[in-house]
Parts: C-alpha cells; structure tokens; sequence
C-alpha cells in the first residue's frame, strides 16, 4: 500500500482571490511582512497493490479529475505505508 | 421538439428549465436522470443549473464523469442542441465539450440579481431571436461565475465569434465580461445566466424566452426542410 498526498494550487498566472481577501486581512492584522497568501487543496490517496506504476497512475488520476490543468497544477509525495 | 432535462444529483434549476420548455413554450421535455445511458430520443439536451454533487472538488467535476455524459457528447457530436446553463455551463467546461473554466467570483460573494447582458453573436442557433447587440435583462446566481480563459483560447474565441453574451457591467471578474459562449461547431452552449428565471411576466421578464424559440425555429426548419 502506498500513501499519496497531493498538493492542487492555483497556477502561478491565475489571480487568487480568496488567496488576495486572506492575505488583506493578515495586513489589517499587522503581519506586513506576508509578501503573497495562495490557497490551494490537500488530498490524501491510499492506493492498494497494483500492476501500474504509481506516478502514471497518479498523474492520470490528477489530470483526469484532480486538478483542473486550465488554472490548476498539481504535485504529490508518495509514501510506502507498511501494514500493521 | 423533445427536450432532455439532465438531473444530478444535486441540480436546482431543473424544475424551471422543466417549466419553460413545456409551459412557456409548449414543447415536450422530460427529466432524465443523471446515470441514463440512452438519448437518443431527445432533440435537444438541457443541463440546467444547481450543485451537482455538492460541487465538491470543482463545480462539475464530479458530474462530468456521470454516466448521462457520454450519451450528452455523443449528442454534441450529432449536432444536437446542448445547452448548460450555470452549472450546466460548469460542467461543460470540466468535460471540455466547451473551453476555459470557471472560477471563484473575483469579490468571493455569491452574487443573485438581475443583470444586462449583451447578445453578442445573434447568428447561432440559440439567438437567432435576438438582435445582434441587443441588451437584455437575465437573471444571475452564482458564486463561481468567474470565466476564465488563456490568452490563446480567448483569441480563438474572438476569431470564430464564440461569445455569444457577454455582461454589460463586470461583476464576478468574467475575462472580457464573458457570460456565455459556444463551441466551434456552434452546438453547445454555455452560460452562467439563467433564461429559463427570464420566461413569464409574472416574475420579472420575459427576455429568455427568444433563446428557447431560438432553438426550436431553428430545429423546425432544418427538419421541415429535410422532410
């Protein structure tokens, strides 16, 4: 079994409000030194013994549904998870 | 003219949508459910509007991989009418039948209001009713209306006459205030206000109804003229 996590973050070139309201509201707050805030999702994949290779798996996962590649992009990390 | 009414789990519009085919315009329409795998016996394909699937992860990524989707491409290929509206539009642009994307509104509010629009493109076969350039009054709800396209798309879009209405006045942040456009073939069409609120007098207009006469004149020549 492995453990997949994956980022989905708004693309650099795309404008971000909830990212811009949350960044604004730091400011009000007094923490100038924030420069940028992007808000983007946090997925966890548990994906059990397969024939296919994980990354391909995932990233036809990801790009089939995942993300959305016309604004989004996407990274992950995989971890072996060891059954108890 | 025979009328599918796509319903998700989720949809809200699908009564109105409903209601103007068959009251307003006195064409037959029926509600089809979202795992349907047959449409063959419908002339045109309405996706109406609402929360399919709570619009977890995206507005309409989940609802594009229903079973009704393949049958609804297939419909788009034959050259049926296919009409998105709001989250119909949103999951059009998830199943790429209709390019770009829409995202969060620029000011985060969900936004539910009377709005103008202007008919952009009146020679397709949703707005032949309309005067190119004409404005007129639709109702908006939603909360991601936002479009957004690449600069490549957008020319694309410009080139072919693809915009077919657009806001008068921006409020979600629309590229170019776009409120609907159409695929290349001219078949699909995707847009965030609703004309199927715009259809009887008694509740505040009646400015959608020529988009549905649109589509039935436009149904009835091509098959008077082929009888």
């Amino acid at each position: 079994m492995k453990k997949v996590k994956v980022y989905v973050t708004l693309r650099e070139s795309v404008l971000d409000p909830q990212g811009s309201a949350v960044m604004g509201s730091l400011h009000k707050m007094g923490y100038d030194e924030v420069q940028d805030v992007r808000i983007g999702k946090y997925l966890e994949l548990v994906i059990g013994e397969s024939e296919r290779d994980v990354d391909a798996l995932v990233d036809e996962l990801c790009n089939r549904m995942l993300a959305n590649t016309v604004i989004e992009d996407y990274r992950y990390e995989i971890e072996e998870v060891v059954s108890q | 003219m025979k009328f599918a009414v796509i319903v998700f789990p989720g949809s809200n519009c699908d009564l109105d949508m409903y209601h103007a085919i068959k009251d307003e315009l006195g064409e037959e329409a029926e509600y089809v459910w979202h795992d349907t795998h047959d449409l063959s016996g419908y002339d045109g394909i309405l996706l109406p509007g609402g929360f399919s699937y709570g619009d977890y992860l995206r507005a309409g990524a989940i609802a594009r991989f229903s079973g009704v989707m393949d049958e609804v491409r297939k419909a788009a290929e034959d050259g049926k009418p296919v009409l998105g509206i709001c989250n119909g539009f949103q999951i059009l642009t998830e199943a790429g039948l209709l390019p770009g994307m829409l995202m969060r509104n620029k000011d985060l509010k969900f936004t539910c209001r009377t709005v103008s629009l202007k008919v952009e493109n009146a020679h397709t076969l949703f707005t032949n009713e309309y005067k190119e350039g004409e404005e007129i009054r639709i109702p908006v709800a939603h909360g991601e209306g936002n479009y957004y396209c690449d600069d490549a798309t957008y020319q694309h879009l410009k080139d072919n006459n693809q915009i077919v209405f657009t806001y008068a006045e921006d409020f979600n942040g629309s590229r170019n205030n776009i409120a609907g456009i159409i695929n290349d073939r001219g078949n699909v069409l995707g847009m965030m206000p609703h004309p199927e609120r715009a259809v009887s007098d008694l509740i505040g207009g009646t400015d959608g109804l020529p988009l549905f006469r649109s589509i039935v004149k436009q149904w009835r020549e091509s098959h008077v003229s082929h009888a």
